[in-house]
């Protein structure tokens, strides 16, 4: 296979160009949405949007329609309806999660079966098919990527005050309910985007490792934000590097790295003299 | 800071409200006003009315009987937020949250800007006047998780400021504050008030720090026990400052 541009070894062939090119746009606007859903102590709302998504695959293959826009229909229908219950306060934010999680799922299952089974495509939504990506996938992670990324840049101050402090914005006439909803509808679109790559099941650890990481190496709410999409990017290079030489399946790789610069971040934190406990890495 | 244009339409005008949580009354026909330039401090002992009092006025709830301005507007039609800052008791901004001082101060500023707007020197140059006038200027880049219990508070307050408000609602801003921060918390009130006409309501047990600025005292519990000057309080034999009579053992004595 002739290569499109002239990267080296792992990167040196088409389709792993195409799973860079789209893992790193996804490596960017993950960690970008992230940072706000852990100062908003949602960390698991991409995780629960993540189900409702498979839902919306089921749902897409049942009704034989493409399965991407079914899951995108069901995850901002969910992501809005967790940021209602949430909001209202009518239930703890992990309980709301946990509703939409286990809902979701069964829904996706029970759908899935009654088309004819759990077949590999189906799965390839679970855990992310990297190396399959098209060119066409590719233009449409980058196009939503890019508008993440603006819409996020343009309200980073908005959101930051509404994710910390709800209630001193309402005061100050912040609309923080339709704030709120962007950022869930932004959550939602970035989890179907990037479950091709990552897999609706670990696309969320992409949401919150390198937020995590982020913070150790931070001292900004904006110094969390850019090593976050350093971390998350870093993490997809790996994984995906990881995943051609060792053949290891490459969402898993991408999150494993991740989750072992959190660790390797963390243990040097701790080793350095005069450092800082680690806020929930004791437990 | 500019000064805002003084008028002597009061920047808080409550009349008549009453409030009840189902069956059980929690306030009863009170009334209250605070006008441009004036400092005036409600107390009352707890369970008395006052973060009730509180979310009526800002807007945050609906009362059941009379009538609220908040700088001239029914609170939830008041568009222009800018011009009221607000310190919340306990903040729900986690400590631990890696923002800068600098950061959340400048949060202050989106209900003067527009949340949507990008910042200008304007703006820059508000967040930094809004530091410096609680004198944490120097603490601009340095983390919330780091800071004292008094310099964050302060970094609260200078959030309030960066509007450039010209009514300032504070709840229970020095609770557990040392002395100093203190001091610099009431330098700070004096300045917004003298300098830029600003009024300011407090709620708040402890006075002592802002006794001798104090305009007016309003004691509330359900029903508006009190409302005049301290020196009126004082003939009562209660004190704003730290004697044996003084306003915290006073207000339990009304329980």
């Amino acid at each position: 296979m002739i290569a499109a541009i002239g990267l080296p070894f792992p990167f040196e062939l088409d389709f792993m160009q195409r799973a860079l090119a789209a893992g790193v746009v996804v490596g960017v606007f993950a960690p970008l949405i992230g940072t706000f859903l852990v100062q908003k102590r949602m960390a698991l709302m991409g995780d629960g949007i993540g189900h409702i998504a498979f839902a919306g695959v089921g749902a897409g293959v049942l009704a034989g329609v493409y399965a991407v826009w079914s899951a995108l229909a069901f995850a901002v229908v969910g992501a809005l309806g967790i940021e209602w219950l949430h909001a209202r306060r009518r239930t703890s934010g992990d309980l709301a999660l946990a509703l939409f999680f286990y809902s979701g799922i069964a829904l996706g299952v029970v759908l899935a079966s009654r088309s004819g089974g759990l077949d590999a495509s189906v799965l390839g939504f679970l855990f992310g098919q990297p190396l399959t990506v098209d060119a066409g996938e590719v233009g449409t992670i980058a196009v939503l990527g890019a508008a993440v990324v603006a819409v996020v840049l343009t309200l980073r101050r908005a959101l930051f005050a509404v994710v910390t402090d709800v209630d001193w914005s309402k005061v100050a006439g912040l609309p923080a309910g339709a704030l709120n909803n962007v950022l869930a509808v932004l959550t939602a679109a970035s989890v179907v985007a990037a479950m091709k790559i990552v897999g609706i099941l670990l696309i969320a650890a992409l949401m919150v490792l390198p937020v995590a990481t982020g913070q150790l190496l931070a001292r900004s709410f904006g110094g969390t934000l850019r090593w976050a999409v350093v971390l998350g990017v870093g993490s997809v290079v790996a994984g995906l590097a990881a995943s051609r030489v060792w053949d290891l399946a490459a969402g898993g790789a991408i999150v494993l790295a991740a989750a072992g610069a959190f660790l390797i971040v963390a243990a040097a934190k701790r080793s350095l003299p005069g450092s800082v406990r680690l806020q929930g890495a004791e437990a | 800071m500019a000064a805002p244009e003084l008028t002597s339409a009061p920047l808080i005008d409550a009349r008549g409200i009453s409030f009840a949580y189902g069956s059980t009354p929690v306030l009863e026909e009170v009334s209250l006003s605070v006008r441009p330039g004036e400092f005036v401090a409600l107390v009352g002992p707890n369970g008395s009315g006052k973060s009730t009092l509180l979310k009526i006025l800002l807007g945050s709830l609906p009362s059941r009987t009379g009538v609220v301005r908040l700088v001239g507007s029914p609170p939830d039609e008041l568009h222009d937020r800018g011009r009221l800052g607000y310190v919340p008791q306990r903040p729900s901004l986690s400590p631990d949250v890696p923002a800068t001082v600098e950061e959340l101060v400048s949060a202050g500023r989106l209900a003067r800007r527009g949340w949507w707007r990008p910042f200008t020197a304007e703006d820059r140059l508000a967040v930094r006047h809004a530091m410096e006038s609680v004198e944490i200027g120097e603490l601009a880049r340095r983390p919330l998780a780091e800071l004292s219990g008094g310099q964050q508070q302060r970094a609260f307050i200078a959030r309030a400021f960066a509007s450039e408000p010209e009514l300032l609602v504070l709840d229970e801003p020095i609770a557990g504050v040392d002395a100093e921060s203190q001091r610099r918390f009431r330098d700070s009130l004096v300045h917004l008030i003298r300098e830029h006409g600003a009024g300011v309501l407090l709620v708040s047990h402890e006075l002592s720090a802002v006794s001798g600025d104090i305009d007016r005292v309003v004691v509330l519990k359900k029903r508006v026990l009190f409302d005049g000057p301290p020196s009126d309080l004082e003939r009562e034999g209660v004190s704003l400052g730290i004697h044996a009579g003084d306003l915290p053992l006073w207000l339990e004595g009304l329980r």
